[in-house]
């Protein structure tokens, strides 16, 4: 298998989650594609670390760094979703565009 | 040995194909609760792709912690949020927005494309070893001691400050 094969599927789910960012104006469908994003660059760090781990069969920092990204995503999806509730509690929608207090 | 990488290479195509459509839908999808149900696929084909890259304790902790717990946190999320059932032509933004996007994920493909293929090119892997979950462990406890402290931390944190956003008063 090429290293790139799995890179390029990398790149392609990571694009993938940006035009949902910028596309979507449901604040839950952005935390989703926001996990697209974090996947995609999962699948980077453990392709890497497969790459390494066959030189070096010691070394396995991208599995390392692939577990501490989920567990990040995994608060950040906590935390994301409680403010997306108090944004839903008190404005009835959780459109992104209407969250535009501190646009100056 | 050769049959066996020709079996890697049919499944990895296969699992990759399924999990751009499925982004695809995510992104696409005029249903919320459709949109998290194709995010399963998608995560469910990373965890797949784990195991292609013989990287197993990854693949099930992907396994939990993605399809386990933070989809059922997106359904409540939904569950909790949404005002309208069925299909919602507001999720997305205005046409002109969307092709604008679309351009840049485009664009940034491409970008990403060029480097990659003129970064690792035609770069194999080589055989992969299986890599045991004693060896990760062993790493996690030993070289990377401090940051795992750290993000049990943050874990807590992010537990506390979900609770306090949450609470009703």
């Amino acid at each position: 298998m090429l290293v790139n094969q799995f890179l390029f599927l990398g790149a392609i789910l990571f694009c993938i989650g940006v035009y949902g960012v910028l596309a979507r104006r449901n604040a839950v469908l952005v935390l989703m594609s926001i996990e697209l994003i974090l996947n995609s660059v999962n699948i980077n760090l453990v392709a890497f670390g497969a790459m390494w781990h066959v030189t070096d069969p010691s070394n396995l920092s991208g599995q390392v760094f692939a577990l501490f990204v989920i567990a990040i995503a995994a608060a950040e999806v906590g935390v994301g979703l409680a403010i997306v509730l108090l944004i839903h509690r008190n404005r009835q929608s959780i459109d992104v565009n209407d969250v535009d207090l501190m646009k100056g | 040995m050769l049959a066996l990488l020709v079996a890697q290479n049919i499944a990895f195509y296969i699992i990759a194909a399924l999990m751009v459509f499925g982004a695809i839908r995510v992104v696409t999808c005029k249903n919320l609760m459709h949109a998290a149900l194709w995010l399963v696929l998608v995560l469910a084909g990373v965890a797949a792709q784990y195991i292609l890259l013989a990287a197993e304790f990854v693949a099930i902790t992907q396994v939990l912690v993605y399809l386990g717990a933070i989809i059922v946190l997106f359904l409540f999320g939904i569950m909790l949020t949404r005002t309208k059932t069925g299909t919602d032509d507001n999720l997305d933004n205005s046409a002109g927005a969307r092709r604008m996007a679309a351009l840049i994920g485009v664009l940034l493909a491409g970008v990403m494309g060029y480097s990659l293929w003129d970064g690792f090119g035609k770069r194999e892997f080589g055989d992969l070893l299986v890599q045991r979950t004693a060896q990760v462990s062993d790493s996690i406890f030993s070289t990377y001691l401090l940051p795992f402290e750290v993000i049990s931390i943050l874990l807590l944190a992010a537990l506390i400050g979900a609770i306090v956003l949450a609470r009703r008063d």
